[in-house]
This record gives C-alpha cells, sequence and structure tokens, in this order.
C-alpha cells in the first residue's frame, strides 16, 4: 500500500511550520498513526507532510495551578505512563493506556488524535467529561475551545485551516473525586465500539459531581448531560446508576456498521455507563 | 563377537530450539521482497472494483505517458497466456477459463484487470490511479444459497443456475437406517469465509535472460515445484527452462498452494521487456484476491439410537466456490466428506455437495481444508444429539468411539484410518480440565445466573496428504542426502516449510541417523534448480512423508559410508554409528569426514561402488495419517454485554511419534489461535452487491496476542504403522480440533435458555441477542 508523492518537511518552530502550512496541499503530521494509513489508501493525498516532532515545546505536561497542562504532541504512552498523569488525571491516563497497541501508544499523539476526531477514539470521552480546554494556534494567535464545541461531528471539529492545536489542559482531579473508562474494543482495529468515561465526586454519602463523556456511539463524541442530572445528589446505589445509565443514548442517532448495530451500541453504551460510572463512585468513595 | 555402540544422546524427542529463528527474528532472512536486480521493473496490478461488470474499454494513454513508466498491459496482451489451472478433475466439473487478465468481463471485486510495469514501485502504484477501465456493472451474487435461487444472476452466463458440480457418495443402507431411528437431529451448520492473512502477503520476481532463454520466478510459493510444471505450461516455455524458487515464505496457511494469474503475469513481463520484474502484493490485494477458505453451508441430518449410538449421517453441503477455481478449489469440500464420521464408528453416510459459483474471490485451501469444517459439523452435531437425548457429552462420544483394537479401520466414506486410541487423549484433557469438578462449578453458576459453558470436540483429521492415487498432483515427496567432502550433511527437500521448522526437525532425525551435529546438517529447500523435484508442504505432510523420504535415502546412504569405511578399515565387519565406522573386531574407527573425504578424493574405491556420498529416495506413502485428539474449552458470557471470556482452553493432541515438542507446542498454539479466529471474529464478509466488507486489518479481525488464551497443552503419543518416523502430523491438527470445543462450550453455557445451536463468528452481539431472547 503506497502513498502518492508528498514532500516531506520537518519545521523546527511553530512559526516555521505555520508558514510550511500555508499551502493547500499541506498537511500537519504528528504521530501520523491516522494520517499514513489515510495517505496509503489514498483517502488521504497531501503534496507536503509537515511534521511537527521537531518543534520544541509541543510535548511538554506541566502542573500549573489547578490545570494540567498537556502539549498537544505528548504520546498516547507518555500519557498512560507519567506519574503526574497518573496521579493527577487519572482519567486520561486510562483512556490513554486503553488505544490500540504498544505500537501505535509509543507514537500515536493526543493533539493528532483529537484533531482527526475518529468517532471511535477513546480520548475524546475522557476530554467531555473532563471538559477539557484545546490551546488552538494560528499564525499571529490562539484561541481555546472547550471540548463540548470542539467536537463537532465524524471526522469534524472546531479547528479551522492552517490552525494547530498546541496544548490539551484539564483540571487537576480534587479530592473525593474517581474516575473511569471503561470501553468495549472493535476486536479488529481496537477502537472503541462504545466507551465511557465518567468522573464522579462524593459529598456526604451523596454525588456532588459527575461528568460522563461518551464515545463510539453517534458520529462525534458528547457530554451525556441527562445522565448526569439524573446521577447528581443521588447517593449514587445501583439503582440510582442505573436509572441514570439507561438515558445515556437517548436522542443519539446511534452508528451502525459490520462490527455492532445502533440497537446494540446503544445498549453497550448504557451497559458501559452504569460500569464506569459504579467504578468512578468505588474510587471516589475509597479516597 | 560384534559390539554395538549405544548413542550418547539423540535429539528426536526433544525441545531444540529452532535453528530457523534467528534469521527470521533478526529481520536477515530473504523473502521475496528483498531480492534486489539490477534494472529490475516493479508491478502493480489495477483490479475490479466491481463484482461483476462488463469491460467496455480501457484507457492507458495518461498511464503510459508519466514518467517512469514502461508499459501497460491488458487482457488483450495476454489472452494466449495461461489458463491458470485447475489441479483438479471432478465428474462433470465446470471450469471457467480463467485468464489471468480478465478480458471482457470482471467476476469478483479484486479481479485482476491490466498491469502498470514502471521503474519504481511509487511510480507504478501512481499510474494506476491514471487507468480508465469503462465498467458497466451487472448484477452479482455473493452468497451460494442465493445464487442456487431461481432468477439469481448468474456468476458465468454460460452457466445459469451457478452450478460447477454436484458430488454425491454413499455408504450403507443410508435411508432404511434414518427410516428406522429412534432419533433424528438436524442442524444447519456454516463456516464462514475466512480470509488466510498469512503475514508476509504473495510477491513474484521474474527474471530472463533472454541469450539462455531462461526464466527465473520468485514466488511465495508453498509448492515451488508443481508451479514450475504449471506456470512453463501457462507461458508456453520448455519446462525446464523455468526455475521456480520459493525463498523465505511468511506463512501460507494454503493461501499459498497455489498458482495464480501472477506468476504468470510477471513470467510475461520479464520475457517481454527483457528486464526482471517485482511485484508485491498489498495487504488489501490480499484480502480481495488471495484465495479465502472455508465458504460452506452444510445441512446435516445424524440418526441415532436412544442409548446414543449414531447409526447415520447425512450432509448436504453447499460450497461457495467464488467465482473460478483455484488450483484446488473444487477439491476442498470432498475432504470434507471423507471425514464426515470423525472418531465414530458410524459406517451409514451420505454426502451431496453443491459447488456454488459466486460473485466473489475463489475458495481454497485454508489450514485444515475442509476438515475444520467436517470436524466442526460431527462435533457440533453429537453435541446436539447428546442434547437431545439428555447426555453427556462426553459419554455420547466415547460410546460412539471406534475402538483402539479396531485399526486399520474402514470408514464408510473410504479412509482407512491407520491407528487410534482416541480415548487416551480425551482422558487426559477431562484429567487437566478436572472435568467433574468443572460440572458441579457449572451447576452452581446456573443457579447463581451465571453462563458458564463447557465445551469439547473429539477431533480426528486427514494427514500426511497423501497417497499419489488419492491427491490431484502426485502425493509423494523426495529428499537427496549428500556427505560433503569435508563430512557435513546436506538436504534436499523436497517439501517447502512457511514457518513449520522442518530444517530444524529434519536436522534432528538427520544428526541421529548419521551421528553428526545438528548444525552440521544443513537442510535445503525450496529451489527447483538446487532440489529434485517434490511436492511442497501442505497437508500436514511435510514430516510423514517428506522426512521419511530424508531417512530412507540416509539408510542407503549409510550402507554405502560402511562400504567406504569397511575398505579403510580394512575389515569385513564394520558398524556405523556416532559419526564413526568401527570395525568391530579391531575396535579400530574412521570419522565419517574421513569417509566423505575419500570417497570424494576417490583414490580407491570399494568393490562395485561409486566415488561420492549421495543418496536419493522417492517416497510414496502407502496411506494418509490419522492424527487425533481432544480440545476442551470452558468460557463464561458477561450477562450485559454477550462478550465470551476463554477462562481455560486445553489442548491434548496426538500426532503420532514427536520429534520435538518445542515445535508441535508452537503448531498447536499457533493453530488453537487461528480456531479462535474463526470461531469468535473473522468473517470475510461481502455485501450483496459482492463488495467486499473486510477488506483491511481495521475490520478483519485476526486474534491478537492480547485476545490470546493461555493454552494448557500435552501430548498422547500413538505411533502411525504407514511411515518408519511413526510421526502423523501436526501442522493443522489444533485448528480443526479449535473452532468446534469453542462453540460447543458457548452453547453448553447458553443451553438452559434452550440454545441447540449457533453460527460462527461468536460475536458479543450475537451471543447479546440470544440473550435478549432472540436467536442470533
Ligand atoms: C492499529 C491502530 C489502532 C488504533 N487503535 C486506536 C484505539 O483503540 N483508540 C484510539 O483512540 N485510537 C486508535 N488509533 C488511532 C491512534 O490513536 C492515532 O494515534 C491517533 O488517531 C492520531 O494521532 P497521531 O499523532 O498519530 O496523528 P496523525 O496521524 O499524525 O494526524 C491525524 C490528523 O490530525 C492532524 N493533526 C495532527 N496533529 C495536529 C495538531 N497538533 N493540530 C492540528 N491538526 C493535527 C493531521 O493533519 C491529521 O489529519 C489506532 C491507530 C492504529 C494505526
Amino acid at each position: 500500500m503506497i502513498a502518492q508523492n508528498f514532500d516531506y518537511l520537518t519545521p523546527v518552530s511553530l512559526a516555521e511550520a505555520f508558514d510550511l502550512l500555508n499551502d493547500p496541499g499541506a498537511k500537519v503530521m504528528a504521530g501520523g498513526m491516522s494520517l499514513i494509513p489515510m495517505m496509503k489508501l489514498r483517502l488521504a493525498a497531501p503534496e507536503r507532510v509537515v511534521d511537527l516532532r521537531h518543534v520544541p515545546g509541543l510535548n511538554k505536561i506541566q502542573q500549573d495551578g489547578a490545570m494540567l497542562r498537556i502539549g498537544a504532541m505528548t504520546t498516547h504512552h507518555e500519557l498512560e505512563s507519567t506519574p503526574l498523569v497518573r496521579a493527577a488525571c487519572p482519567l486520561l491516563a486510562q483512556a490513554a493506556a486503553a488505544i490500540g497497541d504498544v505500537q501505535v501508544r509509543n507514537v500515536g499523539t493526543i493533539g493528532g488524535s483529537i484533531a482527526h476526531a475518529d468517532p471511535s477514539a477513546d480520548y475524546p470521552a475522557a476530554l467531555q467529561a473532563l471538559e477539557a480546554e484545546i490551546r488552538i494556534a494560528h499564525r499571529g494567535g490562539e484561541r481555546t475551545v472547550l471540548a463540548k464545541d470542539f467536537f463537532q461531528d465524524t471526522f469534524t471539529t472546531a479547528l479551522e485551516p492552517n490552525e494547530l492545536i498546541v496544548e490539551i489542559s484539564v483540571p487537576l482531579e480534587a479530592k473525593c473525586t474517581g474516575a473511569s473508562y471503561q470501553k468495549m474494543l472493535q476486536p479488529a482495529s481496537g477502537f472503541a465500539i462504545v466507551g465511557i468515561a465518567a468522573r464522579v465526586s462524593m459529598d456526604g454519602g451523596k454525588v456532588s459531581m459527575v461528568r460522563v463523556g461518551v464515545t463510539g456511539l453517534g458520529g462525534s463524541s458528547y457530554r451525556a448531560a441527562n445522565v448526569e442530572a439524573l446521577l447528581v445528589g443521588s447517593e449514587g446505589s445501583a439503582a440510582d446508576i442505573g436509572k441514570a445509565a439507561a438515558v445515556v443514548a437517548e436522542g443519539i442517532d446511534a452508528n451502525s456498521d459490520i462490527h455492532a448495530s445502533a440497537e446494540y451500541r446503544a445498549h453497550l453504551a448504557r451497559v458501559y455507563t452504569a460500569r464506569a460510572l459504579s467504578a468512578a463512585i468505588a474510587r471516589a468513595e475509597a479516597q | 563377537m560384534a559390539t554395538t555402540i549405544t548413542k550418547l544422546d539423540t535429539l528426536v524427542g526433544r525441545k531444540i530450539k529452532r535453528k530457523e529463528d534467528p534469521r527470521l527474528i533478526t529481520g536477515t532472512a530473504t523473502y521475496v521482497d528483498d531480492i534486489q536486480m539490477p534494472g529490475m521493473y516493479h508491478a502493480c496490478i489495477v483490479r475490479s472494483p466491481h463484482a461483476a461488470a462488463h469491460i467496455r474499454g480501457i484507457e492507458t494513454k495518461a498511464a503510459l505517458e508519466l514518467p517512469g513508466v514502461v508499459a501497460v498491459y491488458t487482457g488483450a496482451d495476454v489472452k494466449d497466456v495461461g489458463p491458470v489451472p485447475c489441479g483438479a478433475s471432478l465428474p462433470g466439473l465446470r471450469v471457467p477459463h480463467h485468464h489471468i487478465l480478465a478480458q471482457d468481463r470482471v467476476y469478483y471485486v479484486g479481479h485482476p484487470v491490466a498491469v502498470v510495469v514502471a521503474r519504481d514501485r511509487y511510480i507504478a502504484r501512481d499510474a494506476v490511479d491514471l487507468i480508465e477501465v469503462d465498467f458497466d456493472p451487472t448484477d452479482a451474487v455473493a452468497d451460494p444459497e442465493k445464487a442456487l435461487a431461481e432468477g439469481a444472476p448468474a456468476v458465468h452466463p454460460q452457466w445459469p443456475d451457478n452450478i460447477a458440480f454436484n458430488y454425491h457418495q454413499e455408504n450403507g443402507e443410508v435411508d432404511k437406517v434414518f427410516a428406522e431411528a429412534e432419533v433424528v437431529v438436524k442442524q444447519r451448520i456454516t463456516s464462514q469465509r475466512l480470509i488466510p492473512c498469512s503475514m508476509e502477503t504473495r510477491g513474484v520476481v521474474a527474471d530472463y535472460r533472454s541469450g539462455e532463454k531462461a526464466l527465473t520466478i520468485y514466488s511465495s510459493s508453498q509448492i515451488p515445484h508443481l508451479m514450475r510444471s504449471l506456470v512453463a505450461g501457462m507461458l508456453g516455455i520448455p519446462e525446464n527452462k523455468l526455475r521456480v524458487v520459493a525463498p523465505e515464505v511468511g506463512g501460507g496457511f494454503g493461501c499459498k498452494l497455489n498458482v495464480y494469474a501472477e506468476e504468470a503475469l510477471m513470467g510475461f513481463i520479464a520475457i517481454r521487456t527483457g528486464k526482471p520484474v517485482k511485484w508485491i502484493e498489498s495487504r488489501r490485494e490480499h484480502m480481495q484476491a488471495t484465495i479465502h477458505g472455508r465458504g460452506h453451508v452444510d445441512y446435516y441430518e445424524i440418526a441415532a439410537r436412544r442409548d446414543g449410538v449414531i447409526t447415520g449421517i447425512k450432509l448436504k453441503l453447499i460450497q461457495d466456490l467464488g467465482s473460478y477455481h483455484q488450483l484446488l478449489t473444487p477439491v476442498i469440500p470432498t475432504l470434507s466428506v471423507l471425514m464426515m464420521p470423525g472418531l465414530y464408528r458410524c459406517k451409514t453416510v451420505r454426502a451431496d455437495i453443491v459447488g456454488v459459483f459466486t460473485n466473489c474471490v475463489p475458495t481454497d485451501a485454508y489450514r485444515g481444508a475442509g476438515r475444520p469444517e467436517a470436524t466442526h459439523g460431527i462435533e457440533r452435531m453429537v453435541d446436539i444429539l447428546a442434547a437431545e437425548l439428555k447426555m453427556d457429552p462426553v459419554e455420547i462420544r466415547l460410546k460412539n468411539f471406534i475402538h483402539s483394537d479396531e485399526f486399520p479401520y474402514a470408514t464408510g466414506t473410504g479412509l482407512m484410518y491407520d491407528s487410534g486410541d482416541y480415548t487416551k487423549p480425551l482422558k487426559t484433557a477431562l484429567e487437566m480440565a478436572n472435568y467433574n469438578e468443572l460440572r458441579a462449578e457449572q451447576t452452581k453458576a446456573r443457579a447463581a445466573g451465571r453462563y458458564m459453558g463447557i465445551g469439547l470436540s473429539t477431533y480426528g483429521e486427514i494427514c500426511a496428504i497423501g497417497p499419489s492415487p488419492a491427491t490431484p498432483a502426485g502425493g509423494w515427496e523426495s529428499a537427496t542426502v549428500r556427505v560433503e567432502p569435508s563430512g557435513t550433511v546436506t538436504v534436499l527437500t523436497g517439501i517447502k516449510p512457511q514457518g513449520q521448522g522442518e530444517e530444524t526437525t529434519f536436522s534432528q532425525i538427520a544428526a541421529d541417523e548419521l551421528g553428526v551435529g545438528f548444525d552440521d546438517v544443513v537442510v535445503m529447500h525450496g529451489d527447483t534448480s538446487v532440489v529434485q523435484y517434490g511436492i511442497g508442504t501442505f497437508g500436514s505432510r511435510a514430516t510423514a512423508i517428506g522426512g521419511t523420504a530424508m531417512y530412507l535415502a540416509i539408510q542407503e546412504l549409510k550402507t554405502k559410508i560402511k562400504r567406504f569405511g569397511a575398505m579403510l578399515l580394512d575389515s569385513d565387519d564394520v558398524s556405523y554409528a556416532n559419526g564413526r565406522c568401527t570395525c568391530n573386531k579391531s575396535g579400530k574407527s574412521v570419522s565419517l569426514a574421513e569417509i566423505a573425504g575419500a570417497a570424494h578424493r576417490a583414490m580407491k574405491l570399494p568393490a562395485n561402488t561409486e566415488p561420492g556420498l549421495v543418496a536419493s529416495n522417492f517416497w510414496e506413502p502407502p496411506n494418509f495419517t490419522f492424527p487425533f485428539g481432544a480440545h476442551i474449552v470452558v468460557t463464561e458470557i458477561d450477562k450485559d454485554t454477550g462478550a465470551i471470556e476463554i477462562r481455560r482452553y486445553i489442548a491434548v493432541d496426538d500426532c503420532g511419534k514427536v520429534i520435538n515438542p518445542l515445535i508441535v507446542a508452537g503448531q498447536v498454539q499457533g493453530g488453537v489461535v487461528q480456531g479462535l479466529g474463526q470461531a469468535l471474529y473473522e468473517h470475510g464478509i461481502y455485501d450483496d452487491s459482492g463488495q467486499l466488507l473486510t477488506g483491511e486489518f481495521m475490520d478483519y479481525a485476526i486474534p491478537k496476542a492480547s485476545m490470546s488464551p493461555n493454552i494448557e497443552m500435552a501430548s498422547t503419543e500413538t505411533p502411525t504403522p504407514v511411515n518408519p518416523l511413526r510421526v502423523k502430523g501436526v501442522g493443522e491438527a489444533a485448528t480443526i480440533g479449535c473452532s468446534p470445543a469453542v462453540v460447543n462450550s458457548v452453547v453448553d453455557a447458553l443451553s438452559p435458555l434452550g440454545v441447540r445451536h449457533l453460527d460462527m463468528p461468536l460475536t458479543s452481539e450475537k451471543i447479546w441477542k440470544v440473550l435478549q431472547g432472540g436467536r442470533a
């Protein structure tokens, strides 16, 4: 499987990257784990591939007040294994660890994954549940977009041409908060048939905060606000969880393909929502 | 008095690490794609995106204008080359003319239509996109049962019923037995299309020397010699002007037991352009255009007595052939018929095969080739019968097994089972599993509302294929064994390993027999200019037949070695052991190296003896061999999602004498995982219009290491009388034993819901639907 001819460019600064990308035939590359397969299948045929890996500063992970700032070029492996991430934002580390296989995790990046916006990718569920902020730069400026506004549809995001994701910010997990990412694997690709990210804070035996992010079910990831509304304030019992999880697929036009029918996906979303919520509550209570 | 020198050490039977592995795992092996030649061209093939279409025209101008493109050939250029051979001859078989490039029609997605030849493979690939084929799509049919229906589109217009052949086989008073049966169970059982997915795809390099008029074809093949005979015919060149080399072959599983259009096509290009040319199959091409396996719809009926004794078996087998016959396509389902009764004593059998054309890539041999389908069928049916009679699946098997004192045993399908003791691996497996405790645990689990399953299969298979009268291309094998002047040993074998490890097992045997070091033996294969004619590696035949040919050549060689030894020792009473020839009277001895030196220097020769130390053997086996075994699988089903967990996998295989337990374990592990692929994940899916929906690894699920269970393994050894090595074969065994054990386990888990049968693959969704009360 052979891609079309292309020039391969390696800028060493963001400014240079923007210069090189200012060309309709140019495409930015991070880990290449989604881009290269598309090029080999000739679904993408950029004339210029601009590789970000030599741009300094894009793979930093740092704590900044109550936020964890993650460079766009941080690999899945770095996210799953860095002690700071595992301690301060376990949900993200779990989602990273659930991606594909070791080889893909060693090379693929969070920026590339969310820019690609595969409807079955794992991060989007976590980023929805974390209400992540995505910092996007363009030549001469930048803006910040919330996860809920960033993911728009299948392979469609809020990114404009010539914009680059530079950083993803997520909150440091507060005390008494537990999180869990649960997915059913598509056996061929390893992507999520559905993936559910849940964060729950417990306070005095009650659910004081809950966030649920969903991937794989519809055209885009989303936050299941209806589930959250049903659960918050409850004791988080199995019955409470069941009742809340039951609505996760409501109003969603579920995907259907050879790997799972819409009906089965919607069912799995309910099951995995309940599982992720129970695990998150158990973790919150254990703290 | 003759002194016998006992061997200090033997290699046969020991866990010897494979001598092939260092080159494989360090990336230093030479595959077809590693071959580079000066001035070599690269070919890329234009393939049909339609399952059925007329070709109205092909516009090649833009491609030819692309700098670096050397030539484009279409069907018209190669209409006299070929056809792609079908090696099967069944009475009344309809054989469509299989051109190496489509002529005026295409018959499946992936059908080769044109070929671009260019200076490099990138240009060749780019040029493919510049070729415009004017297709006029027509209706296609991709499902064999739909193809048989009235009014279905005709795959080949000349045969509107889409039937390539009907085959009937019968033994005993079938109608009477069924009419009088106390119980009859029936079931439709499918064995879905699978895509072989060898790690190395196919590839061909062709190199023509016009001065000598000699063509060399390098191809990733399991059968280089047969390929040479067949491709020479396709190209119309003398067989002795064609050399075929199969270098390192990265897996075949049957898909390289074939001759494809591409071998002749590259030969044609090399001859036409005078330059070497390379074609390497992409993964997508592999999935679309290399044979698929299985593709059965089977209708079974079993007649039995109330006590569980099986009295009759009926099978209507609908074989999805695809659009053409590849080398063995129509033969594969006949192997299923031979294997129909499994390990059971029932001789009253009737089988009817309908071979059906569909607008899909042809099916052909894939690991097990006909035997997995048959074993799946009978092992499912036995469980269905046991459920009907409320018997334990172990009990019903023990009741029907052919007894160990009944061998050789003539089956109702015309086979003569060589040797067997079917209770042995079953008992071993039951002990390993702690069967009674498992059943007790299952009772508790059921009471607690859990779905736990215990499934077994007791399988048999036809190996060491095979006696020549029963094999389309001759079933013998050859070996030449040479002691070089320095005393090292070279074995030339007609088999062609693709990962099975015969360089190791053959070295073990040769080293033991000749008393030389394991590393002093080199086993060569896969080059028709180096190796005398041979048949190849498939049908779990290589060691049983090829190994025997080598063993017999070595025996002849030992006679000659002793003659030279006797001459050097000036003795008429010598023996040969541990690499030395010893005078039984004086105790003086000479080494093999000294003997080999003398035999080649030939200053003096023993009476009636020629110089050199070489012997050849072409061995015709008197029968197949029939290995067997028992697999037990414990599963548990996630009630909420339908996901299946394999809690335990126990495999006890009896492949006759074990030469290298490490290699047997490797074959069993790989075989089980491949069987799990069919049972749980894999399915080559065509939609109704003949589009392949599983055309890449993102959609076609082969099991990965993370999806593979721990496999608890054991072997029992029941030697075969068929060959002097007493080996039966193990290359396909575990794949054959696996899928019914898994399905039996899952059906057992779901039996409280009244489930009697489920077709593969057992996807989570399928199980979930069953749990919802529907039927999958
Ligand atoms: C075998 C396999 C299995 C996989 N399994 C999973 C899985 O289970 N779960 C999962 O979530 N994913 C999976 N993936 C996808 C994987 O996570 C990829 O790493 C990810 O989708 C893309 O990241 P990348 O860094 O490789 O991006 P690339 O492939 O380099 O780029 C992807 C896209 O994003 C754009 N892009 C990249 N970086 C930026 C940026 N900073 N700003 C703007 N645009 C940018 C590129 O132009 C391109 O369009 C799998 C991939 C493979 C090959």
